[in-house]
């Protein structure tokens, strides 16, 4: 049997008709639904900032700005200053972000840049990908059992050579600022590479053919035409990065030593915001734990401004080449 | 004809051109060569690592990984043998909970940020906050899930555990989702709406449909994500050495696993945390190969 459209098409089925009152009452339920989800994620940072925040309140109340500036945590004495936990989250991130920019933004080159054969790229771009696939946990694993035996000796021959620089000032004696810093670089630098990689696709072709027409070898246009005109979503990669290393928690659980501890020195052990979390919270009294809730907030204040800034860049960036276009 | 023959021929005076080969000896050359080396080392350099681990994850892990350990529970102190079956169970659980909170409340909020009013002020908060929320350290969703349920239930549980996950989650499905839908073209919309459509159809029958295969990917990839989220579940699902009888309890999972064995001084413990991130690992390139090839599939239509 051939179908014949036209012998349907006199029945009332295929009769189109408006919208009909349970189809409005649908569409309006249905758009209010959607409305109350998109609702939903500024209520729940709203609630997030609100709960931690009452949660923190008695700590903030008898702690006050004194938690910012203390160094020590004492729980039998009820003495808690968060002081070498935020020094050693800015410092591992710093740390990190030294390292794992710099690794990102020649990645991002690499890339982008035509030196590899368009398959490989995407090879590589998948290497690099899975590199931020791989949890943290079992980063920290790797870390204590492959990478602090790897880099001890060097560490031990840095130290008691150059022991009296303050950056060597220390011994390697297993967990410490170096190890950490480096996991910490493997796992920014992912995020580094991506947010760069973008913002040096979105330069216009012309931009680097004007410069190779000029007669500029391939690092000329790249150091001095490509980075400059991709510096601020560079830029916007580097502060994401940053946030990210500021809030990563497990692998620097394992391998930062969780110590108290100011020290300029690579080898130290160290502590940060989130591994203080990680490491305190499950044993935690009722007073500690309003202690960490404030602490919490410190860690989400920071990520927070962190993560605008970057974000603002970001913005930033996109609009000037939109805008160009 | 003869005048012209007696012109002297006009030549261009000869000016000395530089040579258009490269030439090894010039500076600019030579950067250029230890240049592209360098960031050619820079590449490999940074790709050591993540053979590094998959070379000990299949050398320590597999060694390891029979049946036994999948099935088994958790050995105790100096006990020999045993396993992690309850924290495979235990992490599938935590997540599906999360995927069955965070995917249809953020495919929801997609519509609406995408199609339904994507310049109002509520949506250009919240597409704000979400991409903030991303960087969001996750230990911090772990603290606030703690206030919220752990505290008022009074007990640590699977449902704890999945909440703190599903608040990673929701940003990520939601900017992904948003993302596949903006990419539908405007034709289509306008041709739905044309034939009479009310918006929910539209979004049901056509937006839906074809940003399907973007909205999966950036929901495998959040459930890949989650899946290997340990600091959320440290005070939240905490941990348990036995199967998982009910959702209101205590529950295992294989990160949680992995960071409480990593520190034991047992042989046996460590071998088995080895087998567990082999696990865990192999759990999130399998989320991570499916959204590569359930994305790819959009471009060959």
């Amino acid at each position: 049997m051939v179908y014949n459209p036209f012998k349907e098409a006199s029945s009332d089925k295929t009769l189109s008709a408006p919208p009909s009152a349970t189809d409005y009452l649908k569409d309006t339920v249905f758009r209010s639904f959607a409305y109350f989800c998109a609702l939903s994620i500024v209520l729940l940072v709203a609630y997030i900032v609100f709960e931690l925040g009452s949660q923190a309140l008695p700590a903030i109340k008898t702690h006050g700005l004194g938690f910012i500036t203390g160094t020590t945590w004492d729980t039998n004495e009820g003495v808690f200053g968060v002081l070498p936990e935020i020094w050693g989250t800015l410092y591992s991130s710093f740390l990190a972000l030294l390292l794992g920019g710099f690794l990102g933004v020649a990645i991002a080159i690499f890339l982008t840049q035509g030196f590899v054969h368009a398959k490989f790229e995407m090879i590589f771009r998948t290497v690099i990908e899975l590199l931020a696939a791989i949890p943290s946990v079992v980063y920290g694993l790797w870390g204590i059992y492959v990478l602090i035996p790897l880099i001890r000796p060097g560490a031990q021959w840095l130290h008691d050579t150059l022991g009296w620089f303050p950056l060597f000032g220390t011994d390697l004696s297993g967990p410490g600022l170096a190890p950490a810093a480096l996991v910490l670089a493997i796992m920014i630098l992912p995020t580094v590479a991506a947010i760069s990689a973008d913002a040096f696709r979105r330069i216009p072709y012309k931009v680097k053919e004007a410069a190779y027409g000029m007669g500029a070898t391939k690092w000329e246009v790249i150091l001095k035409v490509m980075l400059p005109t991709a510096s601020s979503g560079i830029l916007a990669g580097l502060v994401l990065g940053f946030g990210r290393a500021l809030g990563e928690t497990m692998a620097l659980a394992m391998l930062i030593g969780n110590v108290n501890n100011i020290s300029v020195s690579l080898f130290a052990p160290a502590n940060t915001l989130a591994s203080l979390l990680a490491s305190t919270f499950p044993e935690a009294g009722q007073i500690e734990i309003q202690a960490l809730m404030y602490a919490a907030l410190v860690l989400l204040l920071i990520t927070f401004i962190v993560n605008v800034a970057g974000l603002a860049v970001q913005q930033y960036t996109m609009r000037k080449f939109e805008g160009k276009k | 004809m003869s005048q012209l023959q007696m012109e002297e021929p006009v030549l261009p005076p000869r000016i000395e051109l530089p040579a258009l080969e490269k030439n090894l000896l010039e500076v600019r050359a030579l950067k250029n060569y230890f240049l592209t080396s360098m960031v050619w080392v820079l590449a490999v350099l940074a790709s050591i690592p993540l053979f590094s681990v998959i070379y000990m994850l299949i050398v320590q892990g597999g060694a390891r990984l029979d049946v036994e350990a999948i099935t088994a529970l958790p050995p105790a102190g100096f006990e020999m043998g045993g396993g992690f079956g309850n924290a495979i169970v235990g992490t599938l659980t935590m997540v599906g909970i999360a995927s069955a909170i965070s995917i249809p409340i953020g495919i929801m909020a997609a519509l609406h940020l995408s199609i339904l009013n994507p310049s109002s002020k509520i949506a250009t908060v919240s597409r704000f906050l979400a991409k903030v929320l991303t960087g969001f350290p996750s230990i911090l969703a772990g603290v606030f899930v703690y206030a919220v349920i752990v505290i008022t239930t009074g007990t640590y549980s699977a449902w704890a555990g999945g909440v703190a996950l599903a608040v990673l989650m929701l940003p990520t499905v939601t900017l992904a989702a948003e993302e596949a839908m903006k990419q539908v073209p405007q034709k289509m919309k306008d041709a739905a709406f044309g034939m009479g459509c009310t918006r929910t159809q539209v979004i049901l029958k056509v937006v839906l449909p074809t940003a399907l295969p973007g909205i999966l990917t950036g929901v495998i990839l959040a459930v890949a994500g989650a899946a290997g989220e340990s600091a959320p579940l440290l005070f939240t699902a905490l941990f348990s050495n036995y199967y998982m009888g009910e959702l209101a309890e205590p529950t295992a999972s294989l990160s949680i696993l992995i960071y409480n064995f990593s520190g034991m001084p047992f042989e046996n413990q460590l071998e088995l945390a080895w087998a567990a991130s082999l696990v865990l690992v192999l759990l999130v390139l399998f989320f991570n190969i499916l959204a590569r090839v359930v994305g790819r599939s959009k471009f060959k239509e």
